[in-house]
């Protein structure tokens, strides 16, 4: 039997260097687990890949409650990382992740360089990691500077990561730094393949009648759409400063926003806290960024991406 | 254990939103899908509104359960349950359940459920109603209703027409006894009538449920409470509503609401 092609479907796959998305939408570290809780609800094998909760080398029980509190157009989180280590990832959540048949990256995160080599040399060994995104980011961790505000850290730890595998390295950037670009350079020099920008942004919120922080851990990380237009500007202006390829991400709630970072140059965009507003919002997105290309007449998502003012 | 019932996420019809006394609502859903599987203990994530402000749903546990439709009791408090008092019947509400473990009925053997003792504290009787509605005409329930005053206690008729005694304690005295619905409970448990063979089943404030942890652990009777944390996805990725208990951190969402109450870390 001939099948018809639809001669207008319009190519919907990205390279990040070496590592290849059939469509340029993925589920945000740490919104999303390992992809179980939502199979009721996502069609997993849709999503243009899952990025998992936050990976240590030793097990984390995470910050004392509350962990999350609502804020205006926004939420903030602490937390801290709560995982069950490398090992027990490995075996409880990689076949459930080996069957769904995406793109899978995990995060990882560590105290050193050593260390990050260390869970990254592990994860290379398994199959179905298609990339490894290293958290120097994360808000929660009661550290006087994060990784991703140094620069000469940064370039460390990638270092570190990039000589213990040879699965893609993506950097994922802090946007609680005096200038992105600095230490977006320091990851390229440093060897890592891709970035992913932005991290959540320091927060805080009190409660009037006990005068406490709404959250546990005092302070936490701020997402959602309040964000957005400061994590755009992240990757509009890390764009400008180096060539590697850039996954974008911040407050995107809908195709709008997705397209934006992709005009401003991210050649993929991670989907977040709007799973929690919308589980399906991932598969919406994706829907609408086809429909986009469609009625606009683009044979090749790449074409749109970093556009920015071209006609 | 069996498979767990798939959750559904859709937009359903409001058949009915009540104002019942004080600030306090009724809202009947009408979501066959979803009510078909629900159990008491367990609850929906609401989409309040269609924009982004208020950003993340708000979770009500399930108040009554007939059939295709379900009916959740809430207290107007914020920008979320202000919304969602102005929703009329025929409107639609985006609903995400049914969610969480529910309560787990106690059996003695195979057929005989215990005796049941319901903690009511405020809004806790909320869940509860719906489990004294799985318990009734099976064994004798005891309905505790603990309120500020006698305007803000709720859903008594309602136990009362399932065949339940209700007691009743109030803050200022102003209907039943005037102090704690624990101290109600106190009073109860030295009755020998009610011993080891009960099992508690509690909803309300936090100081509520660390007091039965404490009065059901030091009698050695079972109690069953639920709880409220923060919640953003409600179906368990996020481990954002984290509760801490003896076995390290649980998430209210997925593992809870209901807890074994000795099992918290108060």
């Amino acid at each position: 039997m001939v099948k018809k092609r639809k001669s207008a479907a319009s190519n919907f796959s990205v390279s990040l260097g070496s590592l290849k998305l059939p469509n340029p939408v993925l589920a945000a570290s740490g919104t999303f687990g390992s992809g179980r809780d939502y199979e009721d609800l996502v069609p997993l094998k849709k999503l243009g890949a899952l990025v998992t909760k936050t990976i240590t080398l030793k097990p984390q029980s995470g910050n004392p409650p509350p962990r999350t509190a609502e804020t205006y157009q926004g939420m903030l989180n602490a937390i801290g990382l709560e995982n069950p280590g490398v090992e027990a990832f490995i075996r409880k959540e990689m076949p459930f992740l080996q069957k769904i048949g995406i793109p899978v990256i995990v995060s990882v995160a560590a105290d050193s360089p050593a260390q990050f080599a260390r869970i990254c040399r592990r994860l290379s060994k398994i199959r179905g990691i298609h990339a490894l995104e290293v958290n120097i980011s994360c808000p929660n961790l009661g550290k006087r500077t994060l990784i991703a505000q140094d620069a000469r850290a940064t370039y460390e730890v990638v270092k570190a990561a990039k000589r213990a595998t040879g699965v893609p390295i993506i950097t994922k950037l802090s946007p609680n730094v005096t200038d992105v670009a600095e230490i977006a350079h320091a990851a390229e020099r440093a060897g890592s393949d891709i970035l992913s920008l932005v991290n959540t942004f320091f927060g805080m919120s009190v409660d009037l009648k006990t005068k406490q922080p709404k959250l546990g851990n005092a302070t936490g990380g701020l997402s959602g759409p309040a964000i957005k237009p400061q994590a755009l500007w992240a990757v509009y202006r890390v764009r400008q400063a180096v060539k590697l390829p850039l996954i974008g991400m911040g407050g995107i709630m809908d195709t709008q926003d997705a397209l934006e970072f992709i005009i401003c140059g991210a050649s993929a965009v991670a989907v977040g806290t709007a799973n929690f507003v919308n589980p399906k919002a991932i598969v919406e997105i994706i829907t609408g960024i086809r429909k986009y290309l469609q009625k606009n007449k683009i044979r090749d998502i790449n074409s749109l991406i970093g556009s920015l003012g071209k006609k | 254990m069996s498979e767990m019932p798939e959750i559904i996420q859709g937009k359903f019809k409001v058949l009915s939103n009540r104002k019942m006394e004080p600030d306090c609502f009724k809202m009947a859903i009408l979501a066959p899908r979803i009510a078909i599987t629900a159990r008491p203990g367990q609850f929906v994530h609401l989409r309040c509104q269609e924009e982004l402000e208020p950003l993340l749903r708000r979770p009500f546990s399930f108040h009554r359960i007939n059939g295709g439709s379900f009916e959740i009791l809430y207290k107007v408090i914020g920008r979320g349950t202000n919304l969602l008092a102005k929703k009329k019947k025929g409107d639609t509400i985006d609903t995400l359940g049914p969610l969480g473990n529910g309560f787990n009925i106690i059996r003695n053997s195979k057929f005989e459920i215990r005796n049941s003792i319901l903690v009511a504290g405020g809004m806790g009787v909320a869940p509860l109603l719906a489990l004294g509605e799985r318990l009734a005409g099976r064994r004798n329930t005891l309905v505790l209703i603990g309120a500020r005053n006698k305007k803000e206690v709720l859903c008594e008729n309602e136990f009362k027409q399932l065949g339940a005694k209700v007691q009743i304690a109030t803050d200022d005295g102003s209907r039943g006894r005037k102090g704690l619905v624990t101290d109600l409970l106190k009073k109860v448990l030295r009755n020998t009538k009610y011993e080891i063979r009960n099992t508690i089943y509690a909803c309300g404030p936090k100081p509520m449920l660390k007091e039965i942890a404490r009065l059901s652990s030091s009698l050695g009777i079972s109690a069953y409470g639920s709880l409220e944390e923060n919640m953003a996805c409600g179906v368990g990725a996020c481990l954002g509503c984290a509760i801490g208990t003896r076995e390290g951190y649980k998430r209210v969402c997925k593992d809870g609401p209901v807890f074994n109450l000795r099992e918290i870390k108060w």
